[in-house]
C-alpha cells in the first residue's frame, strides 16, 4: 500500500517531480560519468606504470631495490625459475631481465639510460616493448650487437637506424665495461621520458658485456586477469630463499599507489559534494509536498494512522524519487561512457601537461563496479537520511490542528 | 523602497523554511567554489614557485637551441654583457650564471651519469633555494675550487659521504675530454627525486676550467620580484640583449617555456576543475528551481487577482525575478563572506597534507598547501552561481506571463 500511495503522490505534481528528478539525474550522471573518466585516467596510469618495465610482481636479489647495482643481481636464476613454475597460476607470464644504469653515447652526445637485457620472446608478452617498436625490427634471441632505443633518444643523439651507439656501465669487476651496439629498432611510447630512459639489448649481450655469466637483475611477472597479486606475492615470499625479495607494483611504484589512494578519496568526496547540492533540493521538494498536504496527514491521523506509518509513506515517496533519478542517471552515465569508449577524450593539445602529470594523451573512461556502487549508495542512503526531516515533520501534525489548516 | 521590492521581500519570507533551504544550497555552492578555486590556485602557485626557485628561475637567457638540445657548445659567450643589461632592468631581483654538462660521475665503487652544473655560489644563493636545501655539510663558498654539492639520491647511489672524492668525466666545450676530481662538500635534497638523483653542483670557475668554457656559460638565470612582472622583464631583456654580439643568437625564455609541462599540467587541472564545478552549479540550479517554480504555482490565484486589478504581466515577471535574484544575492554574499573567511583561515595556517607528502614533493609542494584568496577566486565561482541561477529563474519568471486572470483566480 505504501508503494501505491507513494507512487501516486509523487505524480500529483508532475512538474515538481520532474524538476527534482532532473537534479538527481544530472547529479548521478555526473558521478558516474566524471567518475568513469577519472577512473579511466588513473587505470591508464596504473597500466602504463605496470607495462613500463614494472610488471605486477617483481623478484629481485635482496638490496637491489635500494641499490640497483650489478653486485645485487641474482647469480642463479634457476632457483627462481623453478619456484615460479611451481607457484604461479597457469596463464601467468614472466620474464627475466638484466637491468643496470648505463651511459649511452655517440660521437656527439651522451646521456644516462637504463640498459635492459631482455628475452625478446618472453618480454614482448610482459611489457610495452613488444608492441612499441615502430621502426626497424624487434630484437631476436641471437642478436649480439643489436639495440633498441626510443625515438626521443634517437633524436637527441641526432642519429638514425643502423648507426652505432656505445653503452658504458660498471661490470662485476667494478671496471667500466663498454660495448658498441647497432640500432636495429626504434620504439615509441606516450611518454617521452620512457623513450629517453630505456635501451634494450638481449640478455646474453648484456651478460657478456657486464661479465655477469648467468646472473639476472630482476624477474617481472604478470598474472592472468590481474588477480590475486597479494596472494601470489605472499606465497612467492614464502617459497623463495630469504636472499630474494618479492614486491608488488604497489610497493614498486609508491607514487602511483599514492595517486590511486588520493583519487579514491577524491571521488568519494565528489560524490558527497554533488549529493549535498541535490540534497537541498530533495529536502525542499519533499517539504513542499508535505506542507501542501497538512490536511491530508491530519485526516490520516484522525483515521488512526500511526506516526510511524506516515514517516514510512513520506520516505517511500523519496525512495521513488531517488530510485527513478538514479536509474535514469545511471543509464545516461553508462551511455555517455559508452559513447566515449570508442574514441576517448583527446588531450593532445595539452600533451606536455599530460606527460608531466604522467597520463596518456587520450583518456578512455573506465567503469568500475566499485565506483558505481559507491556513487549510488551515497545518493540512496544520504537521500533517505535527509528525507527523514520532512517525514518527521509530516508525522508530527496533530489531527486537530491539521484539519483546521486551510 | 519601491513597492515591487517591498512585495518581493515579503514574498520571500512567506515561507522562511523553504527560503532558508534554498539560500543554504547557494551558500554551500559559493563557499565550496571560493575555497576550492583558492585552493587550486594556491597549489598552482606553490608548484610554480618551488619549480622556479629550485632550479629554473623566472627567465633564462640562453643561446638559441640550447633549451632543446642542451649541448654544451651552445653558449652565452659573454655572460657579463648580459649581466650588465640585467643590472639596468627594474624588477630583476637577482641573476646568476650557470653551465651544464652531462658527465660520468664516479666514486670509488660506483659510476653514474649525471648533470654537472657549474654555479656562482654567491649569485646562485640569491636565485635558487639550493643553499637552503643542503641537508648535510655546507654550501659552496666564494673561492672554493674542486668542491661539489651532490643530490641526496645520487650520493646514496654513489655511496659517498661528505669529504669523499668524486671523479667527474665528460666532454668539454671544444670536444676535448674534461676530467677532474672534486670533494663532496654538501649533500642536498629538493624532494624531487628526478633532480636529486641526477645532479651535482660545482663552482662555475672550476667548471669553466675543466670543460674548456673560456669564460662562457650556458644559462643566465633571472629572478624577478614576482611572477606577474615576468613578461615585462622578458621584453626589456629581449630589447637589451639585441646589441650583444655573439656566434649563436641569444634568446630569452620564461618559466613557461623552460617548463612547458608544468604550465600545461596546471591548465589541465584547471580545465577539469572548471568542468566539475560547472556541473555542480547545474545540480544546485535544478535543486533550487523547484523553489522558484513553487513560488508561482502556489500563488496562481494571487497572480490572477493582481492581473485582474490591472498589474501588467511584465511587472509580475519583474517581481518574480526580484524575488529569485534577492535569494541568490543573499546566498552568494553570505557564501563569499563565509568562503573568504574559511579560505583566509587556511591561507594563514595552511592545510596539512603530510600524509601524501611523498607524492606532493615530486611536484615541489611541501607538506602544507596554502590556498590563495584573490578577487578572481572569491567572486568567480559565486558569479557563475549567480549567472546560472538567474537563468534558471527566468523560466518561472516568463511562465507567469501566460496566466489568464480568470482561469488563474479559479485555480486552487
Amino acid at each position: 500500500m505504501y508503494f501505491q500511495l507513494g507512487w501516486r503522490n509523487i505524480w500529483r505534481n508532475p512538474r515538481r517531480t520532474t524538476v527534482i528528478l532532473l537534479a538527481i539525474i544530472i547529479g548521478v550522471w555526473s558521478m558516474i560519468f566524471l567518475g568513469a573518466l577519472m577512473r579511466g585516467m588513473i587505470e591508464d596510469m596504473v597500466e602504463n606504470g605496470i607495462s613500463t618495465m614494472t610488471g605486477e610482481i617483481q623478484v629481485h636479489h635482496k638490496g637491489y631495490r635500494d641499490d640497483p647495482v650489478i653486485e645485487n643481481s641474482m647469480p642463479d636464476p634457476k632457483v627462481v625459475e623453478t619456484t615460479l613454475n611451481n607457484i604461479l597460476p597457469t596463464g601467468s607470464l614472466w620474464t627475466a631481465r638484466v637491468r643496470v644504469n648505463a651511459i649511452a653515447s655517440n660521437a656527439r652526445h651522451s646521456m644516462a639510460v637504463t640498459l635492459v637485457g631482455i628475452d625478446p620472446v618472453r618480454e614482448a608478452k610482459v611489457s610495452f616493448i613488444g608492441e612499441a617498436v615502430n621502426k626497424g625490427r624487434f630484437l631476436k634471441s641471437d642478436d649480439k650487437f643489436g639495440i633498441i632505443v626510443g625515438k626521443a633518444l634517437l633524436e637527441k643523439f641526432e642519429t638514425k637506424l643502423g648507426h652505432k651507439i656505445i653503452l658504458m656501465s660498471q661490470d662485476t669487476n667494478q671496471e667500466i665495461a663498454s660495448r658498441s651496439f647497432r640500432i636495429i629498432g626504434v620504439f615509441r611510447t606516450e611518454m617521452e621520458s620512457t623513450e629517453k630512459q630505456f635501451a634494450f639489448v638481449t640478455i646474453p649481450a648484456a651478460q657478456q658485456m657486464l661479465k655477469l655469466k648467468d646472473a639476472i637483475s630482476e624477474v617481472s611477472i604478470i598474472l592472468p586477469e590481474h588477480k590475486d597479486v597479494n596472494k601470489v606475492t605472499v606465497s612467492l615470499r614464502e617459497a623463495l630463499p630469504p636472499a630474494y625479495e618479492v614486491q608488488t607494483w604497489r610497493e614498486l611504484l609508491p607514487i602511483l599507489n599514492a595517486y590511486l589512494e588520493i583519487f579514491n578519496g577524491f571521488s568519494f568526496l565528489w560524490y558527497v559534494v554533488v549529493f549535498v547540492a541535490m540534497g537541498f533540493g530533495i529536502v525542499n521538494t519533499t517539504l513542499m509536498a508535505v506542507f501542501e498536504r497538512i490536511r491530508e496527514f491530519g485526516l490520516f491521523k484522525a483515521l488512526g494512522m500511526k506516526p510511524w506509518w506516515i514517516i514510512k509513506e513520506v520516505l517511500t515517496e523519496s525512495f521513488f524519487l531517488l530510485v527513478i533519478g538514479m536509474a535514469i542517471g545511471n543509464i545516461l552515465g553508462f551511455l555517455s561512457v559508452f559513447a566515449l569508449s570508442e574514441n576517448g577524450i583527446d588531450l593532445s593539445s595539452l600533451a606536455a601537461g599530460a606527460e608531466f602529470a604522467g597520463i596518456s594523451r587520450v583518456i578512455y573512461p573506465a567503469i568500475l563496479s566499485r565506483d558505481v556502487v559507491l556513487a549510488n549508495l551515497v545518493v540512496f542512503v544520504l537521500g533517505l537520511l535527509v528525507s527523514i526531516y520532512p517525514a518527521v515533520k509530516a508525522a508530527k501534525f496533530t489531527p486537530v490542528e491539521a484539519l483546521a489548516h486551510t | 523602497m519601491s513597492i515591487d521590492i517591498k512585495m518581493a521581500w515579503r514574498n520571500i519570507w512567506r515561507n522562511p523554511r523553504r527560503t532558508i533551504l534554498t539560500i543554504s544550497a547557494i551558500v554551500f555552492a559559493s563557499v565550496l567554489l571560493v575555497f576550492m578555486l583558492s585552493f587550486q590556485f594556491g597549489s598552482y602557485s606553490a608548484m610554480i614557485n618551488s619549480s622556479v626557485k629550485i632550479h629554473a628561475g623566472h627567465l633564462q637567457v640562453q643561446a638559441e637551441g640550447y633549451q632543446d638540445k642542451k649541448s654544451i657548445r651552445l653558449v652565452v659567450s659573454n655572460p657579463l654583457a648580459v649581466g650588465s643589461v640585467l643590472d639596468r632592468i627594474a624588477g630583476v631581483t637577482a641573476y646568476t650564471y650557470r653551465a651544464n654538462a652531462f658527465s660520468l660521475v664516479s666514486s670509488k665503487e660506483r659510476t653514474y651519469g649525471g648533470i654537472v652544473i657549474g654555479i656562482d655560489p654567491a649569485r646562485e644563493a640569491g636565485v635558487s633555494t639550493i643553499k637552503k636545501l643542503i641537508r648535510k655539510g655546507s654550501y659552496l663558498s666564494e673561492g672554493d675550487t674542486d668542491k661539489a654539492l651532490v643530490g641526496e639520491l645520487l650520493a646514496k647511489n654513489l655511496q659517498v659521504g661528505l669529504g669523499d672524492e668524486l671523479t667527474v668525466m665528460g666532454q668539454g666545450r671544444d670536444g676535448s675530454i674534461a676530467a677532474t676530481v672534486v670533494k663532496v662538500k654538501g649533500i642536498y635534497s629538493s624532494g624531487m627525486d628526478e633532480f636529486d638523483r641526477s645532479s651535482i653542483y660545482m663552482p662555475l670557475e672550476t667548471f669553466q676550467d675543466v670543460y674548456a668554457m673560456h669564460g662562457a656559460v650556458n644559462e643566465v638565470v633571472v629572478i624577478g620580484t614576482s611572477l606577474g612582472i615576468v613578461s615585462r622583464i622578458k621584453k626589456a631583456v629581449q630589447k637589451g640583449i639585441k646589441k650583444i654580439d655573439q656566434k649563436h643568437p641569444l634568446v630569452v625564455l620564461d618559466w613557461k617555456e623552460i617548463m612547458p609541462g608544468l604550465l600545461q599540467a596546471i591548465e589541465m587541472d584547471l580545465i577539469s576543475g572548471i568542468i566539475f564545478w560547472f556541473i555542480l552549479i547545474v545540480v544546485v540550479a535544478f535543486s533550487i528551481l523547484n523553489t522558484f517554480l513553487m513560488a508561482i504555482f502556489e500563488r496562481t490565484r494571487e497572480f490572477g487577482v493582481l492581473m485582474a486589478i490591472g498589474t501588467a504581466p511584465r511587472r509580475l515577471t519583474k517581481l518574480l525575478l526580484i524575488e529569485s535574484t534577492a535569494m541568490t544575492a543573499i546566498g552568494i554574499v553570505t557564501g563569499i563572506i563565509i568562503g573568504s573567511l574559511v579560505t583566509w583561515y587556511f591561507q594563514v595556517y595552511g592545510i596539512d597534507f603530510s600524509g601524501s607528502s611523498d607524492l606532493l614533493s615530486q611536484y615541489g609542494i611541501s607538506g602544507r598547501i596554502y590556498p590563495q584568496l584573490s578577487l578572481l577566486t572569491a567572486f568567480g565561482g559565486p558569479g557563475a552561481v549567480l549567472l546560472i541561477t538567474t537563468l534558471t529563474a527566468l523560466y518561472p519568471g516568463l511562465k507567469v506571463r501566460h496566466l489568464r486572470p480568470v482561469e488563474a483566480m479559479n485555480a486552487i
